[in-house]
C-alpha cells in the first residue's frame, strides 16, 4: 500500500469551473463545415458543431467534467518523472517545449487521472489532452497510466482510458517506446484483477498509443469521426504511394473493419459507458456499487 | 565482394589493392605476400580506428548493411531441426515474420524473427522486414503454443518497423501490435530477445517485451528512424545524422539507460565481415540468458518480465 502514499496523493482540486479562461475568440470556425459557432454554443454542445455534428477535440478537464456525475471528480497528483531524460534537443530544447506546453495548458503533462462516480459507480478515468504536445506518450504518461491502473485496483473500480494522442513522444527516444510495454502491463494488471478496462478512442489515437493500451480495451468505444490508426495517413501516402480510401482511419471505418465495438456520439458517451460498465460488473445500480466504492475510497479520503 | 559503406572508403581502397595483388601471386613474385600482409595490417588498423569510434548514424548504416546476417541466418546456424510454421489462421502467412519450432542446444524452443531478406527477390518476399497484422498474429499464435508446451521463446528483431499500408491498417495493425506485446507479458516461459540489426519502433517492441533483451554491438533500437525523426522534428530529412545522435539509439546508450541487459560484441568491421563468428557469439549469449531463466517458475518469469519494464521508467528518474 506504500506506493499509494508515495505516489498517488489525491488532492481535491477545485476543478469544477476552476480557472475558466475567457476564450480569445468568441467565435470559432468549424474545421469541418466552416460555419462560425459562438463559443457558448459549442460549450453547451460538448464541443460538437451544432451545424454538422463534427466533434472538436476536448481538453482532458472538459472530458472528465462531461463523464463524471455532476461533473465532479478528484484528480490525483501524478509522480513527477525525470524531465528530459535524454537531454534532447532538435531545433528547440525539449525542456523549452515542455515549459511552453505546461504554461499553455496549465497541465503537468498530457495525462490526467481522476476518480469519481459515473452513474453512481466508482470509476477511475485517465484522459489524454491533445493540446499538451499532441497528447504524446513519454515517461510521465506511462507512469500516469500505471498509477491509474493501480488506483483502479485499490478502489476495485473499472478503468476508463480516453486517449487523444499522436503517439510516442520522440523527444524521450527509446524511453517513450518503452511506455508501450509499460502501459500494456498496467492494462494487464487491471484485467488480472478482474476489473473492466474500457477505452474511449477519441481524435486522434495513433502510433505507439494506439499500438498499446488504447487497443486493448475489453470494450472499445470510438467517438464519432475520430482518426484512429497505427501509421499516420501522410506516412502511408508518402512511403507506400497508395491512395487512401474515403473515410480511411475514421471511427466508422474501424467499426466496419471490426476494430472497435461501437461508434458513439459524444452526447451519448456517458450514458453508454455507464450502461456498459454496469453490465460488465453485473450490478444493479445504487446499493451494491456504492458498497464497493465506499470501501475502496476510504483510505484515500482520509488523506485528502 | 563487400558492399562498402560511405565511411569505409579508405578501407575499400586498401582491400581493393590487396585483391589486385592476390591476382598477381600466380606470377610467383616473392614480395607480394609480404606486401599483402603489410596492407592487411593497415586494413585491420584502419578498421579498428573506424569501428572504434562509430557515430550513431554510422551504426545505423551498419545495422542496415545489406550483407549483415539476418534472422534466417541465425536460425540456420543456431537452431537444429528448425520447423517453420506459417500463418495466423485468420488471413494470411506474413513472411516478414519467420517462426517455428526447433532445437537450441538440444532443447526444443520456439523461434520468431523479423526477416528482411537477403536479395531483391527475398526482400520483396519478406516485405523488407515490415510485418503486417497477420505477422504479429502469427507471432502471438506461436508464443501461445510455446506457453502451452513450456518451451522457451527466442525472438530475433530486425525491422525498420511495422508496415505502414492501407491493408495493414484495415486489418488492425495497431491492435495486432498491442496484442502481441500483451501476449509477451502473459507468457509463463522464458522469453529472450536479440536485437540483431534494426529495432524499429512498435514493430520491434511487439517482439522485444522479453525477460532478457540482448543487442548486437552495432545494432540500433529506436522509437522512430533517424530519418523520420529528422523530417518531423527538424522538418529536414537531411538532419538524420543529428537525429540519430539525439535519439540515443546505440547499444551502448541503451545499456546505460537500462533498456537492454547486455551487448554482444561484433567481429571487427561488423557482423557481416564474419557472420560465423557473430552467429556463434549470439548463440553463446542466448544460451547464457536462457540458462539463468530456465530454473525459474513460470509465474516468477512472468512477474519478473513485467517488473523489468516497470523499472525502466523509474531507472531514468533516479
Amino acid at each position: 500500500m506504500n506506493w499509494l502514499k508515495n505516489i498517488v496523493r489525491p488532492k481535491l482540486k477545485q476543478l469544477v469551473g476552476g480557472q475558466k479562461d475567457i476564450p480569445d475568440n468568441l467565435w470559432q470556425k468549424c474545421p469541418n463545415c466552416a460555419e462560425m459557432n459562438f463559443h457558448r454554443d459549442l460549450e453547451n454542445n460538448f464541443q460538437v458543431c451544432p451545424h454538422c455534428g463534427h466533434h472538436l477535440r476536448l481538453s482532458a478537464s472538459d472530458r472528465l467534467k462531461m463523464l463524471f456525475d455532476e461533473g465532479e471528480y478528484q484528480s490525483i497528483e501524478l509522480m513527477a518523472s525525470e524531465i528530459d531524460p535524454l537531454k534532447f534537443r532538435d531545433r528547440r530544447k525539449y525542456t523549452d517545449r515542455l515549459k511552453e506546453a505546461k504554461s499553455k495548458t496549465g497541465l503537468e503533462d498530457a495525462l490526467t487521472v481522476a476518480h469519481g462516480r459515473m452513474g453512481g459507480i466508482n470509476v477511475v478515468v485517465a484522459a489524454l489532452d491533445f493540446s499538451f504536445m499532441g497528447g504524446s506518450m513519454g515517461v510521465a504518461v506511462g507512469e500516469g497510466l500505471i498509477s491509474a491502473a493501480r488506483l483502479a485496483i485499490v478502489q476495485d473500480a473499472p478503468l476508463i482510458v480516453v486517449p487523444s494522442s499522436g503517439g510516442a513522444r520522440m523527444q524521450e527516444g527509446i524511453l517513450s517506446l518503452m511506455q508501450m510495454a509499460r502501459t500494456t502491463i498496467a492494462v494487464e494488471e487491471v484485467k488480472d484483477a478482474g476489473l473492466p478496462y474500457i477505452v474511449v478512442l477519441t481524435d486522434p489515437t495513433t502510433g505507439g498509443v494506439s499500438a498499446s493500451f488504447a487497443m486493448l480495451g475489453d470494450v472499445a468505444i470510438a467517438e464519432t469521426g475520430a482518426v484512429i490508426g497505427f501509421a499516420g495517413a501522410r506516412v502511408i501516402e508518402q512511403t507506400i504511394r497508395e491512395k487512401l480510401p474515403e473515410g480511411f482511419q475514421r471511427a466508422e471505418y474501424l467499426l466496419d473493419h471490426g476494430m472497435v465495438d461501437m461508434v458513439v456520439r459524444r452526447h451519448d458517451l456517458r450514458a453508454t459507458l455507464i450502461r456498459v460498465i454496469g453490465l460488465l460488473i453485473n450490478t444493479s445500480p445504487a446499493a451494491d456499487v456504492l458498497a464497493i466504492s465506499a470501501s475502496g475510497r476510504g483510505s484515500l479520503e482520509d488523506e485528502s | 565482394m563487400h558492399n562498402y559503406l560511405d565511411f569505409e572508403k579508405p578501407i575499400a581502397e586498401l582491400e581493393g589493392k590487396i585483391e589486385e595483388l592476390r591476382h598477381l601471386t600466380s606470377d610467383g613474385e616473392l614480395n607480394i605476400a609480404d606486401e599483402v600482409s603489410k596492407l592487411q595490417g593497415k586494413v585491420d588498423k584502419l578498421l579498428r580506428q573506424t569501428y572504434g569510434k562509430l557515430s550513431p548514424w554510422q551504426k545505423t548504416q551498419i545495422a542496415r548493411h545489406p550483407d549483415r546476417p539476418h534472422a534466417v541466418h541465425y536460425i540456420e546456424t543456431l537452431i537444429e531441426d528448425f520447423t517453420p510454421l506459417a500463418g495466423d489462421r485468420a488471413f494470411a502467412e506474413d513472411r516478414a515474420i519467420v517462426g517455428g519450432l526447433g532445437r537450441f542446444r538440444g532443447s526444443s524452443v520456439v523461434v520468431i524473427g523479423t526477416e528482411k531478406g537477403a536479395d531483391t527477390e527475398g526482400r520483396v518476399a519478406h516485405n523488407f522486414g515490415m510485418a503486417r497484422p497477420e505477422g504479429y498474429r502469427k507471432a502471438i499464435r506461436l508464443m501461445e503454443m510455446a506457453d502451452r508446451f513450456k518451451l522457451p521463446v527466442i525472438t530475433l528483431v530486425d525491422t525498420p518497423g511495422a508496415y505502414p499500408g492501407v491493408d495493414a491498417e484495415a486489418r488492425g495493425q495497431a491492435e495486432a501490435i498491442a496484442r502481441c506485446i500483451e501476449t509477451c507479458f502473459s507468457l509463463k516461459v522464458p522469453l529472450v530477445s536479440v536485437i540483431i540489426g534494426e529495432g524499429g519502433s512498435g514493430g520491434a517492441m511487439a517482439l522485444a517485451s522479453a525477460n532478457t533483451v540482448l543487442m548486437l554491438e552495432h545494432a540500433i533500437y529506436s522509437v522512430i528512424s533517424p530519418e523520420g525523426c529528422a523530417s518531423i522534428l527538424w522538418r529536414d530529412g537531411e538532419q538524420s545524422k543529428v537525429a540519430a545522435e539525439a535519439l540515443k539509439l546505440t547499444a551502448e546508450d541503451l545499456l546505460k539507460l537500462g533498456i537492454i541487459e547486455a551487448i554482444i560484441a561484433e567481429p571487427l568491421g561488423g557482423a557481416h565481415r564474419s557472420p560465423e563468428t557473430m552467429q556463434a557469439s549470439v548463440g553463446e549469449a542466448i544460451a547464457g540468458a536462457l540458462k539463468g531463466l530456465g530454473a525459474l517458475d513460470g509465474g516468477v518469469l512472468r512477474t519478473r518480465r513485467r517488473e523489468r519494464f516497470l523499472k525502466i521508467g523509474s531507472a531514468a528518474r533516479d
